[in-house]
C-alpha cells in the first residue's frame, strides 16, 4: 500500500542498497558546541562507525536523546533524531519502537539523564527488554548545568553542590542493569572510539535491551576522571583468558570492579531471549504505523455496540 | 409519564456494582429508558456503596432525586438514604434487618421485608443474596422477569451452567414472592404502565446502555487509535482496560507503563513514529505528564490525553467527581504552545471526542486534551442505536505526507518545521530517505536544528501559535438547550449538560423560563460563537462542579461576560437536576428582591 502511511521507503520495499554508505552519510552542517577535547566527540564518531558497519542508513535508525551535553548528539548528525526531555528518552524510544519496530532505535543520554532523573525508566526498560540500544555518556558529572555531582560521581567528589565531597555511594550502572534483567551490558571508553564502535554495533545487533555505559571525559568540569585517569585503569575483558560474557555470575563479579582496574567490553550478554515487541499481539502483523488505523470496520463496530444492548 | 429512581445500597464487597448494572440492563430490556450512577469509596471492602438507577418513559440525561425504591443490603443503607426517599417510597430489605420503622414512617416510606438470605442459602449459596434482592426489586417495581433472566443468564454464563441455573432460580423465586406478598401495595409500581419500547429478552440491536468511558473508548478505537499507554488511575482506568481487552481484535498496541511520565512519553514516541496514540489518566497522573505535554507542543507531535477528573486536590476524592482541573488543563506546562481542549457533555459527545480528538491532534500537530470526569465516565446512559454511528466517523490525518509525495522531494528539501501561512507544516514520518530530520525540544529552525536566533525564535513561535487561530475556526460555540428567549440562562461545560438540561422542566414547573448554554469545545475558546450566543442572554448563572467557578472565569477572560451567580458543588457527588433547580430558584428569588 505505497503512499498510504507516509513511510514507504527503499528498505520497506525489500531492497537494501548500501552502496555509498559512509560515515559522511551521517554528517550534517551543524557545528558541535561541545568543548574541544570533549569525550562526546568520540561517542559521535563511534556511533556513526557502528551504523556504517551494520549498513544502516540514516532513515532506518532513530536516535532518541535526553537533555545534557551528550544528548545534543542528535543535532550533530544526519539521522531521524529526537532530543526529548531530561530523563525521558527511554520512554519516548519505547513508544517509537512499539509503533514502528522496523526502525533501529538507539537512545543516547548522560549519566544524570539516564541514571538520575531517568532512573525509573532505566530500571523498567532493562527488565522490559525492548530491542533498544542505550548508550550512556557517563562523565560522572552534570556538565550542561556547569558541574554538579551526578549519580555516578565517586564518593568524596567535590562540586558546587557537594562542597565537602559527595556523601552518597555512586550508582553502579552495570550492576543495576544486571539486577534488572538486562540481556546485554557493556562498558566502553570515549577515548577509544574504534572499540566503542564495535560495542555499539554489538549492542544494535543484540536482540533486546542493550546498555553501553561509556566512560566519557568531561574536560571542563570533571578534573578527576580525565582521559589519563581512565586510560590508566581500563582493561579489555575480551582479552582476559576464560572470561565468558554469557556467565551471569562472572559478569556480576566483573561489574563490581571499579577503582584501580576498570573493565571495558561486553560484560554480559544473554542471547535467545525474546524482546518485548514479540509479546505485543498488535505487532504480529507488522508495525502499526504501516496500517494507520485500528481494525474497526462497520461489522466489528456493530458487534461491539451489541455488548451494550 | 413514568420517572422513578431506585437505589441499591450495601457494603463494598456485597456486589452492589454487579446488582446495579444487572438491574439497570434489566430495566433497559424491559423497555424503559435508564440512567445510572455509582457511588463508591476508594477501598475494596467495607463502607457504604450505592447504585442509583433512574427508569423513565421519556429520554433522560441524568440521575434524579428523590428515590422511590430502596434495595437495602445493610441497615446502614436505610439510615443513609432515608432523607432522599419520595413519599410512598418502598424499602426492600432482608427479614433479618431490624430497621427503625418509626423514622421511616415519618418519611412516608413503607417496608417490604423479604427472605433474601434464606432463598439464596436454600438454592445453595449465600452469595446469591443480592440476586434475590435484585429479583425481588424487579418484581416489586414491575420489570419484566424474562428481561431480568436474560441479563442474569448472560452475566453468569462464564461461571458455568450450574451458577446460571441457581441464580435464575433465586431471582425468579424472589421476583414471584415479592409479587405475591406485596402486589398492589407499592404505590410506585410500574405495573400497568406502558414502557416506551417493547421488552427484549436478548441482545438485539436496540438502544444501548453504556458508560461514558466505554463510549469514549469505542470512539477512540473507531477513530483509529493504534497505541495506548497508561498507568492505572481511577476514574480513567476503564478506558485503558477496555482497549487492552480488545487489543488483539482491534490491533492496538497497549502499554501499561511504569508511571504516567513514561505513559505520555511513550505515546509521544508512538505519535512521532506515526501511530494515533492515546493516554488516559486522571488529574494526578496528568500532573506528572505536564512537562511532556509541552514537549508534544514544541516538537509538534500529535497525542491525545483523556483527563478524567476526580475530586482533588492531591489524592482528594479518588472515586468521586469534580470539574476542578479546567484551568490546569488549559495552562499546564511552561511557556506557550497550542493545545486543544474538549469537554464533552453527553455520552454521545464523549464518543465523538474519541475520534475527533485524533483528527484535531493530527491536523494541528499538537496535544489534544479530552476533559471528562467521574460522573460522565462511570454513569450509564441510554443511547439510541443509531447515535453511535459508523458513518458519522471521519478520519483526517491532516497534512501528513505520503511516501509517494516524499519520493518526489529533492534531497534535503523537506523541512519539518517549514513556515506556512496556517502554521501547519507538512508532516513526514521517520523512515523515509527523503525525510531524515531531527526534532528537539529546544527552540529550533525550520529543519529542526537548535538555534536561539531572534528572528527564527519569533518566526517559529508565530508559526506554532498560528495553528491555534486555525483550529479556533472549527471550534464549536455553545449549544443551546431550551427556549431561545429565557429569563435565566444556565451556563455550563463538560459533564453538566445532562443535569442542567434536566433542571429546565423543574424550573418551568416553578414558573421560571430558563435555558442552558453548554460549552464542549473549550480551547481555543470559540470567542465569536460565544459572544453571539451571549447576546441573547438576559441573566446568567454558571453551574460548575468546582469551588472557584473556573469556567465563569474563563468566560470572563475571553469575552468579558460576567454571570450573576456561580452555582457550585465540590463535595464529589454529582449535581442532580433538583439541586441545580433549587439553586436557580434561589437566584431568581434574590434577584426579584433586589
Ligand atoms: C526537568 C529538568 N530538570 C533539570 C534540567 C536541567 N538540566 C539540564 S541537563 C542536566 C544534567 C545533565 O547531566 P547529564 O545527564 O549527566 O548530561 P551531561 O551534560 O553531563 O552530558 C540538568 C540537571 C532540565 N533540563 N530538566
Ligand atoms: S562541559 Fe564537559 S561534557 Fe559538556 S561539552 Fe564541555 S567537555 Fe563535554
Ligand atoms: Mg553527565
Amino acid at each position: 500500500m505505497p503512499g498510504a502511511d507516509g513511510t514507504t521507503s527503499a528498505s520497506r520495499n525489500g531492497r537494501k542498497d548500501t552502496q555509498g554508505l559512509t560515515v559522511r552519510s551521517f554528517a550534517n552542517h551543524v557545528k558541535p558546541t561541545w568543548c574541544p577535547g570533549c569525550g562526546d566527540f568520540g561517542v559521535l564518531t563511534a556511533l556513526k562507525q557502528a551504523l556504517v558497519q551494520l549498513e544502516i542508513w540514516p532513515h532506518e535508525a532513530a536516535v532518541i536523546s535526553g537533555i545534557g551535553c551528550g544528548s545534543k548528539i542528535v543535532d550533530y548528525m544526519r539521522i531521524n533524531g529526537f532530543m526529548t526531555l531530561h530523563g525521558r528518552p527511554l520512554a519516548v524510544a519505547t513508544g517509537v519502537k512499539l509503533a514502528n519496530p522496523s526502525l533501529h532505535v538507539i537512545v543516547v543520554n548522560g549519566d544524570g539523564d539516564g541514571y538520575g532523573i531517568g532512573g525509573n525508566h532505566f530500571m523498567h526498560t532493562a527488565r522490559r527488554n525492548p530491542d533498544i540500544t542505550h548508550i550512556v555518556e557517563n562523565n560522572q558529572i552534570y556538565a550542561l548545568t556547569k558541574g554538579q555531582y551526578s549519580p555516578t560521581s565517586d564518593r568524596g567528589f567535590k562540586t558546587s553542590t557537594s562542597p565537602d565531597g559527595a556523601a552518597e555511594l555512586p550508582v553502579n550502572p552495570l550492576l543495576l542493569a544486571l539486577a534488572c534483567g538486562a540481556t546485554f551490558v557493556a562498558r566502553g571508553f570515549a577515548g577509544e572510539p574504534k572499540h566503542l564502535a564495535s560495542l555499539i554495533a554489538a549492542g544494535i545487533r543484540h536482540k533486546g535491551y542493550a546498555l553501553i555505559d561509556v566512560l566519557q571525559p568531561c574536560v571542563t568540569f570533571n578534573k578527576v576522571n580525565t582521559y589519563e585517569w581512565y586510560a590508566e585503569r581500563i582493561y579489555r575483558v575480551d582479552e582476559e583468558t576464560g572470561y565468558d560474557p554469557a556467565d551471569f555470575d562472572a559478569a556480576w563479579r566483573m561489574a563490581q570492579q571499579w577503582g584501580d582496574r576498570i573493565p571495558v567490553g561486553i560484560i554480559y550478554q544473554r542471547e535467545g531471549i525474546p524482546s518485548y515487541e514479540e509479546f505485543v499481539p498488535a505487532l504480529k502483523e507488522g508495525p502499526v504505523v504501516h496500517q494507520p488505523f485500528a481494525k474497526v470496520d462497520e461489522a466489528v463496530f456493530e458487534r461491539l455496540k451489541l455488548e451494550y444492548t | 409519564m413514568t420517572d422513578l429512581s431506585i437505589t441499591i445500597g450495601g457494603d463494598a464487597g456485597q456486589g452492589v456494582e454487579s446488582s446495579g448494572s444487572t438491574f439497570s440492563l434489566a430495566s433497559l430490556r424491559s423497555g424503559w429508558n435508564v440512567f445510572s450512577i455509582q457511588d463508591y469509596r476508594s477501598r475494596i471492602r467495607g463502607g457504604h456503596n450505592f447504585y442509583q438507577i433512574r427508569v423513565a418513559s421519556r429520554e433522560i440525561r441524568s440521575h434524579s432525586d428523590p428515590v422511590h425504591l430502596l434495595l437495602a443490603l445493610t441497615k446502614e443503607s436505610i439510615d443513609i438514604h432515608l432523607a432522599n426517599l419520595a413519599p410512598g417510597a418502598g424499602i426492600l430489605h432482608d427479614d433479618s434487618l431490624r430497621p427503625d420503622e418509626e423514622a421511616a414512617r415519618a418519611h412516608g416510606a413503607h417496608f417490604f421485608p423479604m427472605p433474601f438470605t434464606e432463598i439464596a442459602t436454600r438454592h445453595g449459596n449465600r452469595v446469591m443474596t443480592n440476586t434475590a434482592a435484585v429479583g425481588a426489586g424487579a418484581g416489586l417495581l414491575g420489570l419484566s422477569l424474562d428481561a431480568l433472566k436474560s441479563v442474569i443468564a448472560e452475566r453468569f454464563s462464564a461461571k458455568g451452567d450450574k451458577v446460571v441455573e441457581s441464580n435464575l432460580a433465586v431471582a425468579e423465586e424472589a421476583y414471584n414472592l415479592a409479587l405475591k406478598r406485596y402486589q398492589g401495595t407499592f404505590q410506585h409500581s410500574l405495573n400497568g404502565r406502558v414502557p416506551p419500547r417493547s421488552e427484549r429478552r436478548s441482545r438485539t440491536p436496540g438502544p444501548m446502555l453504556i458508560s461514558g468511558n466505554e463510549a469514549f473508548a469505542l470512539g477512540a478505537a473507531l477513530g483509529g487509535c493504534r497505541f495506548v499507554s497508561a498507568y492505572p488511575m481511577t476514574p480513567a482506568t476503564t478506558i485503558f482496560e477496555w482497549l487492552v481487552k480488545r487489543e488483539k481484535q482491534l490491533g492496538i498496541v497497549t502499554k501499561h507503563a511504569e508511571d504516567e511520565i513514561a505513559a505520555i512519553c511513550m505515546a509521544i514516541g508512538a505519535g512521532y513514529a506515526g501511530a494515533r496514540a492515546l493516554v488516559p489518566t486522571s488529574g494526578g497522573g496528568f500532573s506528572l505528564m505536564v512537562e511532556a505535554l509541552g514537549m508534544a507542543g514544541m516538537v509538534e507531535v500529535p497525542v491525545v490525553i483523556a483527563e478524567v477528573q476526580r475530586g482533588g486536590p492531591s489524592t482528594g476524592l479518588p472515586t468521586r467527581t469534580e470539574q476542578g482541573d479546567l484551568l490546569f488543563a488549559l495552562h499546564a506546562s511552561q511557556g506557550e504552545f497550542p493545545r486543544i481542549v474538549l469537554a464533552p457533555g453527553t455520552h454521545e459527545e464523549y464518543f465523538e471526542a474519541g475520534w475527533r480528538a485524533f483528527n484535531l491532534a493530527e491536523k494541528y500537530q499538537c496535544p489534544v486534551i479530552v476533559l471528562a470526569d467521574q460522573f460522565l465516565a462511570a454513569s450509564l446512559s441510554t443511547i439510541a442505536w443509531e447515535a453511535l454511528s459508523f458513518q458519522s466517523v471521519r478520519r483526517d490525518r491532516g497534512q501528513l505526507l505520503t511516501g509517494q509525495e516524499l519520493d518526489a522531494f529533492d534531497n534535503g528539501e523537506y523541512r519539518r518545521f517549514k513556515l506556512t501561512p496556517t502554521g501547519i507544516s507538512p508532516r513526514a514520518l521517520p523512515g523515509h530517505p527523503k525525510a531524515v530530520y531531527t526534532v528537539v525540544t529546544d527552540e529550533h529552525d525550520e529543519e529542526g536544528h537548535i538555534t536561539e536566533a531572534i528572528d527564527n525564535r519569533v518566526a517559529q513561535m508565530d508559526k506554532r501559535m498560528r495553528k491555534l487561530e486555525e483550529a479556533r475556526k472549527e471550534m464549536r460555540g455553545p449549544k443551546r438547550y431550551g427556549p431561545k428567549d429565557a429569563e435565566l440562562t444556565l451556563i455550563c461545560w463538560g459533564s453538566l449538560a445532562g443535569p442542567a438540561v434536566e433542571s429546565l422542566p423543574l424550573l418551568e414547573a416553578q414558573g421560571v423560563r430558563a435555558n442552558v448554554l453548554h460549552f464542549s469545545d473549550i480551547w481555543p475558546f470559540p470567542v465569536q460563537e460565544a459572544e453571539k450566543a451571549l447576546q441573547a442572554v438576559k441573566r446568567a448563572v454558571a453551574v460548575e462542579q468546582n469551588y472557584t467557578g473556573q469556567f465563569a472565569r474563563l468566560l470572563r477572560m475571553c469575552t468579558g461576560f460576567s454571570v450573576s451567580r456561580i452555582i457550585r458543588k465540590f463535595d464529589g457527588r454529582p449535581f442532580s437536576p433538583q439541586q441545580i433547580a433549587t439553586a436557580c430558584l434561589e437566584e431568581v428569588a434574590q434577584h426579584a428582591r433586589s
